[in-house]
């Protein structure tokens, strides 16, 4: 079972989260700064009412004491207080009404920008790891690669939408307020420093704590996951076995994690705010205390402005105390979900830096018409016949006509540096012949296939494609002129003509019906609800794998490639069903060039050569009738003394 | 539906009533803060006394302390108490699903039953949470603030009259076009994932047929598309901070004209300090609104989970135990009575068609069959993992519906088709058979299914883990090793669903001779590919699209069963006649 990632060294990198804040200006070049200059602006502006707050009471107390008030002559005092006062509230509405209209405009800006990054940054995920090589996919778990599309992403939402914000408009205040407290005084910024300083510690800790724990309740998750798809799945074993008890067991166990990990992360969490405001509280004590000190013992003040330290600072110094600590409050709620968007923005980055797949094939595969003469011309159109295309460095241009010829010599291969997978291996392929590979599981069947397609490159031995270097041509084109179906056909969601027609973008809907009625897909497809218009839904869930399989093949043959693959293609269709659909995959084989790996040997009977393969090597070859009579491997195998896996 | 749930808070109710105290005490004292710190001030301003800041500075200060005390514990306490209430559901839940028959997870599929099991009791884990500690603070502080402001501001509380409701309004509309906007985006969203998924699981095949720079144009465009939807979405909830704002401003004016006209012009008692307070419990009232207008959204979004949940919780397993059970099978006798049978109860097609077949105990029986002819639908139906549409199934002259579950499915072994071996060593897979094997009855078993010579070659021999999936041992040894675990449960009828597939033939020979000869009294069904696994059973039974096609012995299905005899040649003299 895999551990919970515990990291005690997570250190908190700051470097992808400035990539985020860059990424953001590079995208939104316009946008962003006036973003940033509205949040300024706002800032500013309420920060200048509680001046005119400030007046107006002033100015009251000022008008409570004049002569008239006293006298109790109540309205002529407000006829002279009423210019001064209205003055004051026409201000201040004004700079409302500019706030409010800066807020809005930065609010409703932001929630533009926060999607329109996310998008742009999905869409850089998702091409960048179209391009990657299939290697990544096969060492990367594909739940890991999904959830950089869901949780990570929806990390970054959590900090551009919010996070980020709140951390601009919090240091704008926190500097202004700040510099205007050291113009008054040292000493008692020095409190406030102190107490900050403290307060982020605290923050820090508990929001780490709480970040910690999210990331392992994540994982917890994950794992709760895993255990109930594990179980359904297994739910007939469970009843024919009558655990239901014992799973049960097993379930709280796993359970009882996810419990442990979501309460330690919420308990965190939810103390961070009420601890850090009363710390506030606090510090706000202290600053009242030491502000009274100060005068009363005359202290000599240090301040920017020289000013002694009076009741008249006090008071505001106080306030602003508050401002201060309120900041922090604010920052510090957003200390979890920045550590987490840390995280993953880290992992995001990751999957946008990978190495896509190398690709220094210039040779291309054009549709040709072959004249009389055996002289090829490159054509628009398809016309069932293929050449290669190869520019020349010296800008002449020559065409060789695709026929099949498949030849791999002395190739040498590894997955890993430490396992060699391939030994030796030389297989020749004449075009139009079908050559079938036979052998244990791991004895490197599929291998041979992944090099032939340049899903992996070999590290020894040559490859020629029709006499080019497989290196030479374009992946893309290579790859166009391989058919290949494999043994876990995949189906994407769609009808059922869209994933026929996936082989060929241009077929029309005859030609795939067409297709359809050669892999034997078009008995079941027609009893279909809606025939060939029929949804597929979660990988094609609600066909039977053998239909997939079909379906895959019908796939291959809208293709139509000059060579084909089929990889266990067959392995899912009965016996009786893969005898009926023989004649149609007969007639698909027909003048092209076949690979095929089966575990059955009734499938391969018919190839051109067959061959058997051990632990990398190839151990027999040739045709049935050969291998028969020479009483080998196959023959054990054939008359089933041995068994295969 | 809420008292479903309820229910489930069980051994959390104290940090559950912890929380709710707490709170409340911290929403005192977090009241009366404000007047110490007024006071405070006043100390100051009335000139500096330090034994009067000490004091009142002092009662602060314990003030804070208590108030922090509370509300760290609430956070604790609280989180404990969701955190706890979300593992019950969780528990529940599980157990219920554990009861279903294939019926009620076909009706659910597993996806979106995991779903439910965690992305919804996450939500309503959040909602308990919200529930407990802020539905309890916001009104409260609401209220509070409000008697306040009357009491401190007289007239001035005029401006609630105003400001309450168009702040209630304007965050209801807000919720009221966002959230269907949101739900609609999250669909789309989750589809957008799937089809990453889909790349992701398919990459051979999109590389294969060079499809890369389609399944980007593909996604740019549904990428392009969510973004517009959630760009919608977010900017109405983006109105929520300018709506706010303006409240508070609002309140400010109002508070600061008028109560400037009262203070000069009427010489009323409110003064200065009261008109500053004025200002904090307005804050205090708005932001206390807002906190409850979240709450509002994120109850109205949990209670679609919420009701997802007790749909599982409330669903009657389709397959119950009889009231008066019948607890003994007394033989591994097998009779079906006109069975008719279908998966679904919407399928147009029976998967099973007018099935009479009499198996006597002790007999060994073979069942050929294409694809889709129902093989594996007719041996579901002897350990009753599912209800016959009509007709019955008999198991020891009983109807398998009168025995208790777990007395009949122990006196089945069924080894499926799909083999799945669990993560754990070889004898903890093998004892799901029997919990108390001793270790020579696992070795008796791994013997007769032909395991034991492979298992001797590992290091570990018996303790070899297995891994998830069994994907550490080759097909053939899974299979032998899911016989081996049937045969230790010492069954009544073994069923073999074409599990000797990837075993060579020898020893295929070899675990039938074995069966036959030590288990003589035991009915053993094969269901098979090759027609030489089952040719010398004393039944065979040919299926096609649901419907028995023959029965009998080797030699009279090849005189008169024309599937048999096709399949027959086909698979032992048609291989030579090519050759």
């Amino acid at each position: 079972m895999p551990k919970p990632p515990v990291n005690n060294k997570r250190k908190l990198d700051g470097s992808s989260l400035l990539r985020v804040v860059k990424m953001l200006f590079k995208f939104y070049p316009v946008l962003m700064p006036i973003v940033v200059a509205c949040m300024v602006l706002s800032s500013l502006v309420s920060a200048i009412p509680a001046l005119f707050q400030q007046r107006i009471i002033a100015a009251i107390t000022k008008f409570t004491e004049s002569s008239e008030y006293i006298a109790g002559n109540y309205s002529a005092a407000w006829s002279m207080a009423k210019g001064e006062i209205i003055k004051y509230i026409v201000i201040l509405g004004s700079l409302y009404l500019v706030s409010i209209l800066l807020i809005t405009l930065y609010t409703q800006l932001m929630a533009y920008i926060t999607q329109g990054f996310l998008s742009k940054l999905r869409i850089m995920m998702f091409g960048g790891m179209q391009n990657l090589p299939i290697r990544y996919f096969d060492t990367n778990k594909h739940g890991d690669i999904m959830s950089y599309y869901t949780n990570d992403i929806d990390t970054l939402r959590q900090l551009v939408s919010q996070s980020l914000p709140n951390l601009i408009q919090s240091s704008i205040i926190v500097i202004s307020v700040f510099s205007i407290m050291i113009y008054y005084s040292v000493i008692m910024t020095a409190l406030i420093i102190f107490g900050v300083f403290f307060m982020f510690y605290v923050s820090k800790k508990l929001g780490g704590g709480s970040a910690k724990y999210f990331i392992r309740q994540q994982s917890s998750i994950a794992k709760t996951e895993g255990f109930a798809q594990e179980m359904m799945n297994g739910q007939k074993v469970i009843k024919v076995f009558c655990r239901e008890e014992e799973v049960k067991k097993d379930f709280d166990k796993v359970n009882n994690e996810l419990f442990e990990d979501s309460f330690r992360a919420h308990a965190y969490a939810n103390s961070l705010g009420p601890i850090i405001f009363n710390i506030g509280n606090i510090l706000y004590v202290l600053a009242a205390l030491l502000g009274g000190l100060l005068i009363i013992t005359k202290a000599p003040s240090i301040s920017l402005s020289g000013m002694v330290f009076n009741i008249s600072i006090l008071v505001p110094f106080l306030n602003m105390t508050k401002q201060f600590t309120g900041n922090t409050n604010q920052v510090s709620q957003q200390f979890n979900s920045i550590i987490m968007a840390l995280a993953g923005s880290k992992r995001i980055f990751d999957l946008i830096d990978q190495e896509p797949e190398e690709d220094k094939g210039t040779v291309t595969l054009v549709n040709a018409i072959i004249d009389k003469n055996g002289n090829i011309t490159e054509s628009e159109k398809r016309t069932g016949k293929w050449a290669w295309k190869d520019p020349k460095e010296d800008g002449t241009v020559t065409f060789t006509e695709l026929k099949g010829d498949v030849r791999m010599v002395d190739v040498d291969f590894s997955y890993t540096p430490q396992k060699q997978v391939l030994y030796g291996v030389s297989v020749y392929a004449n075009p139009g012949e079908k050559v079938a590979f036979v052998g244990a599981t791991g004895a490197g069947k599929t291998t041979i296939t992944n090099l032939i397609n340049r899903f992996y490159d070999i590290a020894d031995g040559k490859i020629r494609y029709d006499g080019i270097n497989i290196n030479k041509i374009k992946k893309a084109d290579l790859r166009r002129s391989l058919g290949i179906v494999l043994q876990d056909t995949n189906l994407f969601t769609g009808t059922v003509m869209d994933n026929i027609r996936y082989g060929n973008l241009e077929a029309t809907d005859e030609e795939c019906i067409e297709a359809a009625k050669l892999a034997g897909a078009h008995g079941f497809i027609s009893h279909l609800p809606d025939g060939y218009n029929t949804e597929l839904t979660n990988n094609g869930a609600n066909f039977s794998q053998g239909q997939r399989q079909l379906l895959a093949i019908a796939r291959a043959a809208v293709a139509s490639p000059p060579v084909m693959i089929l990889d266990e293609a067959t392995s899912s269709i009965d016996t009786r069903t893969e005898a009926i659909i023989q004649r149609g995959m007969d007639r698909l084989m027909e003048g092209r060039t076949v690979f095929v790996i089966a575990h059955r040997l009734s499938t391969v009977k018919n190839s051109d050569v067959i061959m058997v393969l051990d632990h990398g090597r190839i151990i027999e070859r040739g045709s049935h009738k050969e291998l028969i009579e020479k009483k080998g491997t196959y023959y054990k195998l054939y008359t089933g003394a041995f068994e295969l896996e | 539906m809420l008292k479903r749930f309820l229910k489930c808070v069980r051994e959390y109710k104290r940090p559950t009533i912890v929380t709710l105290v707490l709170i409340m005490l911290e929403v005192v004292i977090d009241v009366i803060i404000p007047f110490i710190v007024a006071r405070l001030v006043n100390d100051i301003r009335a000139g500096i006394k330090m034994a009067e800041i000490l004091k009142t500075g002092g009662v602060l200060f314990v003030m804070a302390i208590a108030s922090l005390l509370c509300g760290g514990i609430a956070g604790f306490s609280s989180a404990k108490a969701a955190a706890g209430f979300a593992k019950n559901v969780r528990h529940d839940v599980f157990s219920k699903i554990n009861s279903f028959s294939f019926g009620n997870i076909d009706k659910f599929s597993t996806s979106s039953l995991t779903t439910r099991l965690t992305t919804d009791i996450t939500n309503v884990q959040m909602s308990y949470m919200m529930l407990i500690r802020i539905a309890v603070r916001a009104p409260l502080m609401l209220i509070f603030s409000i008697v306040m402001a009357y009491i401190m501001g007289g007239s001035l509380a005029g401006t609630f009259v105003v400001v309450i409701p168009v702040l209630v309004f304007g965050l209801l509309m807000v919720a009221k076009y966002a959230m269907p906007a949101f739900r609609s985006v999250f669909k789309k969203y989750d589809k957008l994932n799937e089809s990453v998924e889909e790349n992701v699981r398919g990459m051979r095949v999109v590389k294969g047929f060079a499809r890369e720079e389609f399944e980007k144009k593909k996604f740019n465009k549904a990428a392009d598309d969510i973004r517009a939807d959630f760009t919608k979405a977010e900017r109405i909830v983006a109105l929520n901070a300018p709506i706010m704002q303006f409240c508070i401003y609002f309140n400010m004016i109002f508070v600061m004209t008028a109560g400037s006209y009262i203070i000069i012009g009427h010489k009323s008692g409110i003064n200065v300090g009261e008109l500053s307070s004025m200002l904090t419990y307005g804050m205090q009232i708005l932001i206390n609104l807002m906190m409850l207008s979240m709450i509002y959204v994120m109850l109205t979004m949990s209670a679609e989970s919420m009701k997802r949940i007790v749909e599982v919780l409330n669903e009657e397993p389709t397959i119950k135990d009889p009231e008066n059970p019948v607890t003994f099978v007394a033989d591994g006798s097998v009779v079906f009575k006109n069975v008719n049978f279908k998966y679904e109860r919407k399928a147009k097609e029976y998967a099973l068609r007018n099935i009479n077949i009499d198996i006597p105990s002790g007999a060994t029986v073979g069942i050929l069959g294409g694809t889709g002819s129902g093989k594996t639908a007719l041996v579901s139906l002897i350990p009753r993992l599912y209800d016959t549409d009509s007709g019955e199934v008999l198991v020891g002259g009983v109807n398998v519906k009168d025995y208790l579950k777990y007395d009949l499915r122990n006196a089945v072994a069924c080894v499926l088709q799909k083999n799945l071996l669990f993560s754990g060593t070889i004898k903890d897979n093998l004892r799901w058979g029997n919990e108390n094997a001793t270790d020579s009855e696992i070795k008796e078993a791994c013997k007769l299914a032909c395991c034991d010579e492979f298992i001797d070659t590992f290091k570990d021999g018996y303790d070899t883990k297995i891994e998830q999936g069994g994907t550490n041992v080759s097909g053939g040894q899974k299979q032998r090793l899911c016989i081996a675990r049937a045969l230790l449960k010492k069954p009544k009828i073994l069923i073999l669903d074409d599990s000797t597939s990837a075993v060579d033939t020898k020893t295929d020979a070899e675990i039938r001779a074995g069966l036959k000869k030590y288990l003589p009294n035991t009915t053993k069904i094969v269901i098979a590919q090759r027609v030489s696994s089952i040719s010398d059973s004393d039944m065979i039974i040919i299926l096609d699209g649901g419907e028995v096609s023959g029965i009998g012995t080797h030699s009279e299905l090849l005189a008169t069963n024309e599937i048999y005899k096709e399949m027959y040649i086909q698979q032992t003299n048609g291989g030579e006649e090519n050759a």
